[in-house]
């Protein structure tokens, strides 16, 4: 007990002094290769107009944003993108783990599952479009579909790798099936569902921007497209790293919640 | 012994069907009785069936073949008259001890204040106090088999079903939660049945031993076993040790043979 406090004491102290500078040579290799770019865009080795450099970047970024440009259509991604998500992490979880606890449900819907699973859902952009059309709705469900296997496969896989003997302690405590489903195999399948959705996450995001790209009024993908277009290419590479740091942003948030939820594994 | 019997086990048999593989015949016509707040020990070699049996009155198998009664009534799945503990503890991991205690306290409908007074009262029992907020994973294994023992007094089953509950645990922890066991047993008195495959602690703590043979298992001998255990020099009596012998002698062939038969 004594060397525990002893050492989470210390543990503290060096925390603070440490962690700062740990993380900046963790991310050296993206610093050098910021820098890398720009030596490559300043000594001409590489055309402007293909590349611009870092900082004409980092101008435009900075018209963008304090136009308020950047910041609506930044707005209506993530609602499309967190819509789609979240229908899909709701609906893949119970899915997933009705398959893994009834037979029938799994009859049923797992060869649906393993023909979809391998398709490129990014397909499915035309035909979002003519059922759907060019607003929200045709992206959240081009989302939420391609978010959907990956969600209902883990939370299927970690449902049936619930411990037998824990159902049984359960039961014989005086639980319901019902509540032992809620109550044991949802937890048990946590830890692997919870990657299975960070595989989502990261999907959702490309799903996004893909379907704005091609079909959009509004939106990450939008933007970069009709900058490209337009010739504006500080602007355009403006708004990729926007959504390169919001992607990264998001996965390294949604590990420090996962390592929350998952405390209990020490 | 009969019309008192808490537990009836009526010529069961039980055979396991695994996908794509021959059908195994795990019991073959077992019958057995057990008294109100009896120790039995059900013992024999790994793979006949000791565990299969436990988990038939337990009603996590289904009996298909012969009956299983307790109190009279036919063995229709679990139920919280009949407390388990398992060999690899089951505590739920997401759990802290106290929550864990708490699951079974909130089936039965307690009120708060009780439910908490409950699991403190057992938590104390099995010398816990102290780790009531540590999750199963921060926990020895010696003290996993306590929450799990808590978990399982607490609801206040009439039996107690213990699936080689010490099995996984080095030997001096195993042997204080004998005693320990013991302790609570004959404060509680619950009706037990204890599966292990160790003949010493079969009868350090059993009553009545129930030796079964190898797979298919089946009754071979019941041997009683009852001796004054507040003796702190039980274990080195003769008529322990002379016990201890008599039942390894039992056994004996039956390991040989399951050995040869690769039933693990």
């Amino acid at each position: 007990m004594t060397s525990e406090t002893v050492r989470v004491t210390s543990e503290a102290v060096n925390g603070i002094a440490n962690r700062i500078p740990a993380v900046v040579p963790r991310y050296l290799p993206l610093l050098l290769l910021a820098v890398g770019w720009e030596a490559l865009t300043r000594t001409g080795l590489v055309p402007t107009s293909a590349l611009p450099p870092l900082d004409t970047v980092a101008r435009a970024w900075y018209e963008l944003a304090s136009s308020g440009d950047l910041w609506t259509n930044g707005v209506a991604s993530m609602t499309r993108g967190a819509a789609g998500l979240g229908l899909a992490i709701a609906g893949g979880s119970l899915i997933g783990i009705l398959m893994a606890w009834y037979k029938p449900v799994r009859a049923a819907v797992n060869p649906i599952v393993q023909f979809f699973y391998p398709m490129p859902k990014s397909a499915l952009i035309p035909v979002m479009v003519l059922w759907l059309g060019f607003g929200d709705a045709s992206k959240i469900v081009l989302i939420f579909v391609g978010c959907l296997l990956p969600v209902t496969l883990s939370a299927f896989n970690g449902a049936r790798g619930t411990d037998e003997v824990l159902i049984w302690s359960a039961r014989s405590l005086g639980a319901s099936r019902a509540r032992v489903l809620w109550e044991i195999v949802l937890p048990s399948a946590l830890p692997e569902m919870l990657s299975g959705i960070r595989t989502a996450l990261a999907l959702s995001f490309v799903l996004l921007v893909s379907s704005e790209l091609i079909v959009a009024r509004q939106g990450f993908g939008y933007m970069i497209g009709w900058l490209g277009d337009g010739g504006a290419y500080d602007a355009m590479f403006a708004v990729v790293l926007t959504v390169a740091l919001l992607g990264f942003a998001a996965d390294r948030l949604y590990l420090m919640l996962v390592r929350r939820i998952l405390a209990w594994r020490e | 012994m009969s019309e008192a019997a808490h537990i009836v086990i009526d010529r069961v048999s039980h055979e396991y069907r695994p996908a794509r593989r021959r059908p195994v015949l795990a019991l073959d016509d077992v019958s057995l009785a057990v008294g109100e707040r009896e120790f039995l020990a059900l013992l024999g070699p790994s793979g006949c069936g000791k565990s299969t049996l436990l988990y038939l009155v337990g009603g996590f198998l289904p009996v298909e073949q012969g009956a299983i009664r307790v109190e009279g009534r036919a063995v229709d799945g679990p139920g919280p008259d009949r407390g388990i503990v398992f060999q690899h503890f089951a505590l739920f991991p997401w759990k802290t001890v106290i929550q864990n205690v708490l699951y079974g306290l909130e089936k039965k409908g307690l009120p708060r204040e009780e439910r908490l007074r409950i699991a403190r009262e057992f938590i104390e029992l099995v010398g816990l106090t102290g780790f009531e907020d540590s999750y199963p994973a921060q926990l020895s294994g010696g003290m996993k088999q306590r929450a799990a023992i808590a978990r399982t007094l607490a609801i206040d089953p009439s039996i107690l079903l213990m699936d080689e509950p010490f099995g996984a645990l080095d030997a001096q922890t195993r042997s204080l939660m004998q005693a320990e066991l013991l302790r609570i047993w004959q404060r509680s008195r619950k009706t037990v049945i204890f599966v292990t495959h160790d003949v010493q602690e079969a009868v350090f703590l059993a009553e009545r031993i129930a030796v079964m043979s190898a797979r298919p298992g089946h009754i071979k001998e019941i041997v009683e076993a009852r001796f004054d255990r507040a003796n702190p020099e039980l274990l080195r009596s003769r008529q322990f040790v002379e016990m201890v012998d008599h039942v390894w002698n039992l056994v004996r062939g039956e390991a040989i043979l399951a050995e040869r038969s690769g039933a693990a």
